[in-house]
């Protein structure tokens, strides 16, 4: 009777994992492995090959490893201020960096269209002061950009907590062995915040592999990333099934490559999936 | 406690279980489905007050929204507006009902040049009421440049405006263009013709600022772009915001676009769609709708009462000259479309 009621109370979880996650997979499945008319077919998923997909795929994997590698090497750094800060100053920091993401990711990507327009304001700046204008704006650059601003603080976050827990008394135990800054750094600092790193690298890599958005609105349309061609698929050709198709190839990619982090996370600690 | 709990949980289960019967098909409603920004809300009000019929009015972007909408199958639409080709599409998929013009006596007050042209899409004019038409052309900054050379699409081609020039992100509109400048018909289905206006489109591509669709007048308000491909409504509603702006419809000649009502086989309330229609053609209403959306009205009480400025204007009202000069889309073949589809993300990727 007991266990019953438990089942119950997981009754709610167990709707939205097959309403919001199982079904819809599901559906994605049966819609990338079958034609328009519902015959089976493959090639919808074999069309990734397709010179245009391919080309949005290597586009997508490019952008998002250029934005993973310089939110990590402006968040690691920061990561170790913070930490070596006094109390009170940090939380601000900290506060700082959250605060933009009380605010909706769209209205923040719709800010920098404006900032960076050709007549915005930073354009206004630089011409006032002389100085040649920021021709930026829907270029893959303003899309790498504009993901570091919107995924920065997943990096910093991860990072910054593996890093306040460890001890001081092992950065000490290390020094009075004869360790040098390098050293303490290598074998003490680095592997104890590993675990930090690999969730922000997942964090920050899948969004910016999947996105669609930022590339559609700072990429005036000429940056053609995989999820836009997914969208597309959807909303303009109404080919659900090509959609569903490319869909699955790029949750390939993105299991992938969460497992690889994990595997490579594992000695550092708590891993994600 | 616990047992009020799961109760709870039944309770909400059983909720969102059943909720999907509850409401529906109450006679006295019609659900339209319309342009986003497409209909003075008011009207919708009046209607409402008027008849006691309750409007559930729903908005979409582009036509082929509209079209994964509509097939999507989870609401029973009984009354859309979209334009030419689209209800051509769906006239031939057999998702059209014939409207009963008897209960629409007020269609007298639309123009019958306009039905003319319809019978582009609507052969016999029995499916569709035309609500608002236009043109595509060229929106630009006077002060940015060279008046003389804007009859010609071939101006969006000309390397002085590099970075300043903004394309319609939509492959029919895009194609559109390229194709004219080519001598085609906008609706070929020709795989070398189509090729031809692809190889022109790759070439334009870098002096390209961006490709939109409806902030393409914000960014031309804003003076971000030179110049930009749009709708001539569109046009008519950035000139109000800024002075320096100017529209032409390029001699190579362009799209004339019809919106048109019409009925699809789901719908539930014939009569109460064909009711709306026929508050749509009053004099009145049309002025209200006319004054929301400043697209041309084929409505000839409402435009006589009109401004004569604002009657004479040719970027809101297109003479015949130019309208004689436009083809009007045309539904393509499914190979065609996939076809198109390659073609342009080819375009969209291309560096």
């Amino acid at each position: 009777m007991r266990n019953l009621k438990r089942q119950l109370l997981a009754g709610p979880y167990l709707i939205w994992m097959v309403g919001f996650v199982l079904l819809p997979v599901g559906m994605i499945l049966y819609y990338a492995l079958t034609t328009t008319s519902g015959q089976f077919t493959t090639f919808n998923i074999t069309s990734i090959t397709a010179s245009v997909h391919l080309k949005a795929l290597f586009l997508s994997l490019k952008l998002a490893l250029a934005c993973t590698l310089i939110c990590l090497g402006l968040s690691y750094p920061l990561a170790m201020i913070l930490n070596n800060m006094n109390g009170k100053r940090h939380g601000l920091i900290v506060f700082i960096f959250i605060l933009p993401m009380w605010m909706n990711f769209m209205l923040r990507i719709l800010a920098w269209k404006m900032l960076l327009s050709n007549n915005g304001v930073i354009n206004t700046v630089l011409g006032y002061f002389g100085l040649p204008g920021l021709d930026v704006l829907n270029t893959p650059s303003a899309v790498v950009f504009c993901m570091v601003y919107d995924f920065l603080p997943f990096m910093i976050l991860p990072i910054y907590n593996a890093m306040s827990r460890i001890e001081k008394d092992v950065i000490e135990a290390a020094k009075d062995l004869g360790a040098g800054s390098l050293t303490v750094f290598f074998k003490v600092i680095l592997p104890l915040t590993m675990s930090g790193v690999v969730s922000g690298i997942i964090m920050v890599f899948v969004p910016a592999l999947t996105s669609f958005a930022i590339s559609d609105l700072l990429g005036g349309g000429k940056v053609l990333l995989i999820g836009n061609v997914i969208e597309q698929a959807f909303m303009q050709e109404y080919n659900w099934n090509l959609g569903s198709g490319l869909s699955l190839v790029l949750m390939v990619f993105v299991i992938v490559s969460m497992a690889l982090m994990n595997s490579h996370g594992e000695e550092g600690g708590a891993g994600i999936c | 406690m616990k047992k009020i709990f799961s109760g709870l949980v039944f309770f909400v289960l059983a909720c969102s279980f059943f909720s999907g019967c509850g409401n529906k098909d109450s006679p006295n409603t019609l659900t339209v489905l319309n342009y986003g920004k497409y209909l003075e809300p008011e009207a919708l009000e009046l209607f409402e007050e008027e008849t006691g019929i309750k409007v559930e009015y729903e908005e979409y972007v582009t036509p082929e929204n509209m079209y994964t909408k509509y097939r999507a199958g989870a609401i029973d639409y009984d009354l859309i507006c979209t334009s030419d080709y689209m209800v051509e599409k769906l006239i031939q998929e057999g998702q059209v009902q014939e409207i009963d013009f008897g209960n629409v006596p007020l269609s007298q007050n639309l123009d019958p040049v306009y039905f003319e042209f319809s019978k582009s899409f609507d052969p016999e004019n029995k499916y569709s009421i035309p609500y608002f038409f236009g043109t595509v052309g060229i929106l630009y900054n006077r002060q940015m440049v060279d008046e003389s050379k804007v009859d010609s699409w071939n101006i969006l081609w000309d390397e002085d405006y590099s970075g300043q020039i903004i394309m319609a992100d939509s492959v029919r509109d895009s194609f559109m263009v390229a194709l004219k400048i080519l001598g085609y018909s906008l609706n070929t289905t020709d795989e070398k013709e189509l090729k031809e206006a692809q190889e022109l489109l790759i070439q334009q591509k870098p002096l390209v600022y961006s490709y939109l669709v409806d902030e393409a007048q914000d960014e031309m308000i804003a003076e971000n772009a030179a110049m930009a491909v749009v709708y001539s409504g569109e046009a008519g509603y950035a000139l109000e915001f800024n002075e320096n702006l100017a529209f032409s419809v390029p001699k190579e000649g362009s799209n004339m676009w019809i919106d048109s009502w019409f009925i699809p086989k789901t719908a539930k309330h014939k009569e109460n769609a064909e009711k709306f229609l026929d508050f749509l053609c009053r004099e009145d209403i049309s002025m209200l709708n006319f004054d929301y959306v400043y697209y041309a009205t084929p409505n000839i009480k409402a435009k006589e009462s009109l401004d004569p400025e604002i009657q004479e204007s040719p970027i809101i009202f297109p003479p015949t000259e130019i309208l004689d000069n436009c083809e009007v889309l045309k539904p393509l073949d499914d190979i065609s479309n996939t076809n198109l589809s390659i073609l342009w993300k080819e375009i969209k990727s291309a560096d």
